[in-house]
């Protein structure tokens, strides 16, 4: 089987965080780093999932050029960025760009919990609107994975205003009936989810992946006991009625293609009878 | 030596009654004695400008799912032969209505209401105000099991796009995203001690500055008052409360309310609701600070293009 899983993903320790058995290194990447013990889904970096989701060698990154700058004149923000800058490779906590799916065209947006805990600042706000908004002039269905802990607090005001910008683009992006696909990876929980993570039209997640709002600790706080086993875990919110299905990692790309086809209609419904020519062009006026 | 909770309370309460007394052209409030005054529980609330702003008032409840949350009051009142909707936080005054209002913190419920009898108004035209008082939507098991992410999500991409005149106000705390899922609208105000923020001070202060005791501190880093936010256009209007503060004449700053809100809609109600959405989006679309291009409106008036199409 082809590796699809970039070279600095590969863990520090042999043994599976999760079940503390050792694993060999190349199962797990085999495994597309799943634990063959517990099955428990090792964190992604985006490249590894972009190896794992999209054709090969089809992925353009678009809006890379982005920066977080320091709105709030928050002491020690800048230093913060540049060091997870260093560290992971990507510029802010999103990647997103354009790519094919066995042949059919999608937008794909990854969230990376490893830059500043996959934090929703202007930046990864202005992303995730990028790529509604190239998903709906290309007629393309828009693949979101998540992580994230939630609004980015050195931004202030400002990450909070995330949730409503990506939230009212969802809402545009339903209007012009552009599918919105949803991955809900571990963990996802704060302004994430309380935005556009919970308003896919079909929203899927990882196995035992953590979703919630509040963070487990700040519910044990409120409510002086400690959580049920499972409590906010993929398997919960499937349960609870949140979430469409949960997809092992590698019956993913399967399940995602088989959503774009499934959520493509024809031209001919799809244009207005008075529209003549492509109604979506994308070029400018 | 770490204070008591009393202690910290009667602390409190001794600065609060300073700054009634101390003259405020003096020198500007500080962030932290604006969160003291947005969080002391005799500043006027919700119910307190309903019934003073509006002719007359009648509440309506629950969400037709799962409850009726009373943290979240809702209704339809007259100002001045206009029919409005208002939907606002609760919270209480003493101990007993505090536990009854989960201390102005919402469930699923709440925010599920809340957009009930904003569609609502929308289906009849009505306008809708939001008076926004709370620490946060509320942390509990039931919150989660029930959905509060999804509650408050679908709050902010509805609001987005009701097609009716929608005013929002934060009267007191401006807690994160229990604030933001009922103060998505065509403008914002702040009163004058209110305070919005993404996370408490004492939450930024425990993550950030690894201290809780910090606050004070963090309060003035967040940049939450009524003056950083307009600063930064995320606010339209500051509308000024008592010298003393709210609580010393909650008619004063009433009667400043009702006049915002009687002059928005006189003009927000003569528009085009699908105009005023779009104008909406726009606003909600230029949100945010960041290096780089930010040459979206072209892009913007595309897609309005296609979601025109569609409609058809």
């Amino acid at each position: 089987m082809k590796t699809h899983v970039a070279k600095e993903q590969r863990p520090d320790s042999d043994l599976c965080p999760n079940c503390h058995q050792s694993v060999a290194p190349e199962i797990l990447v085999e495994k597309l780093m799943v634990c063959p013990e517990c099955g428990y889904h090792y964190r992604l970096n985006p490249s590894s999932r972009i190896a794992m989701i999209a054709d090969s060698g089809t992925f353009v990154e678009f809006s890379g050029e982005l920066r977080s700058s320091n709105p709030i004149d928050l002491a020690g923000y800048a230093e913060k960025l540049l060091q997870s800058q260093q560290e992971s490779d990507m510029q802010d906590a999103v990647v997103t760009g354009t790519c094919l799916i066995d042949g059919q065209k999608a937008v794909l947006g990854i969230m990376s919990f490893q830059f500043m805990g996959g934090s929703m600042g202007s930046v990864v706000g202005e992303k995730i609107t990028q790529a509604m908004v190239q998903g709906a002039l290309t007629d393309s269905p828009v693949i979101l994975f998540t992580a994230s802990g939630g609004a980015r607090m050195q931004e202030g005001i400002f990450s909070l205003m995330q949730m409503a910008k990506t939230a009212g683009a969802a809402a545009i992006l339903e209007q012009t009936r552009t599918p919105l696909f949803i991955v809900l990876t571990h963990p996802t929980t704060g302004g994430v989810t309380a935005s556009f993570a919970m308003l896919g039209d079909v929203i899927l997640a990882e196995p035992g992946a953590l979703i919630g709002f509040a963070g487990p600790r700040v519910i044990e706080g409120t409510i002086r006991q400690q959580l049920p086993p499972g409590f906010q875990r993929a398997e919960f919110q499937l349960e609870k009625g949140f979430i469409d299905a949960i997809v092992p990692r590698d019956k993913l790309r399967h399940t995602l293609s088989y959503l774009i086809k499934t959520h493509t209609r024809s031209k001919a419904h799809k244009s207005a009878p008075t529209q003549t020519g492509d109604t979506n062009d994308g070029t400018d006026a | 030596m770490e204070q008591t909770h009393d202690e910290m309370l009667k602390s409190s309460l001794n600065r609060i009654e300073q700054i009634a007394i101390s003259d405020p052209r003096l020198k500007e409030r500080s962030s932290w004695d604006c969160v003291l005054l947005s969080r002391q529980p005799g500043r006027p609330g919700t119910s307190t400008y309903i019934n003073l702003i509006c002719d007359e008032f009648m509440e309506l409840h629950g969400d037709r799912y799962y409850g009726d949350d009373p943290a979240m009051i809702g209704g339809i009142g007259m100002i001045g032969g206009r029919a409005v909707t208002f939907i606002g936080n609760r919270k209480g005054t003493n101990l007993r209505e505090n536990i009854q209002y989960n201390y102005g913190m919402s469930n699923p419920e709440g925010y599920r209401k809340a957009l009930r009898l904003a569609k609502q108004a929308e289906k009849f035209g009505r306008p809708v105000v939001f008076l926004i008082d709370t620490p946060g939507a509320y942390p509990g098991l039931g919150a989660e099991e029930r959905g509060i992410g999804e509650a408050i999500a679908r709050n902010l991409k509805e609001l987005s796009v009701l097609k009716t005149p929608v005013l929002s106000f934060i009267i007191g705390e401006g807690g994160s995203g229990g604030a933001l899922g009922i103060g998505v609208g065509d403008k914002l105000y702040m009163l004058e001690n209110a305070v919005y923020s993404v996370i408490t001070p004492e939450g930024f202060a425990s993550i950030l500055l690894r201290d809780p005791s910090r606050a004070q501190e963090a309060a003035e880093a967040m940049k939450m008052t009524a003056r950083d936010l307009k600063r930064f256009n995320v606010i339209h209007d500051i509308i000024p409360e008592a010298p003393g503060g709210a609580h010393t004449d909650p008619a004063f700053t009433a009667k400043l309310l009702k006049e915002t809100i009687i002059r928005d809609f006189d003009i927000l109600c003569a528009k085009k609701p699908a105009t005023l959405v779009r104008y909406r989006i726009k606003k909600i679309r230029g949100m945010g600070e960041y290096e780089g291009e930010k040459s979206w409106w072209g892009p913007l008036l595309q897609m309005f293009g296609i979601a025109d199409r569609q409609g058809q």
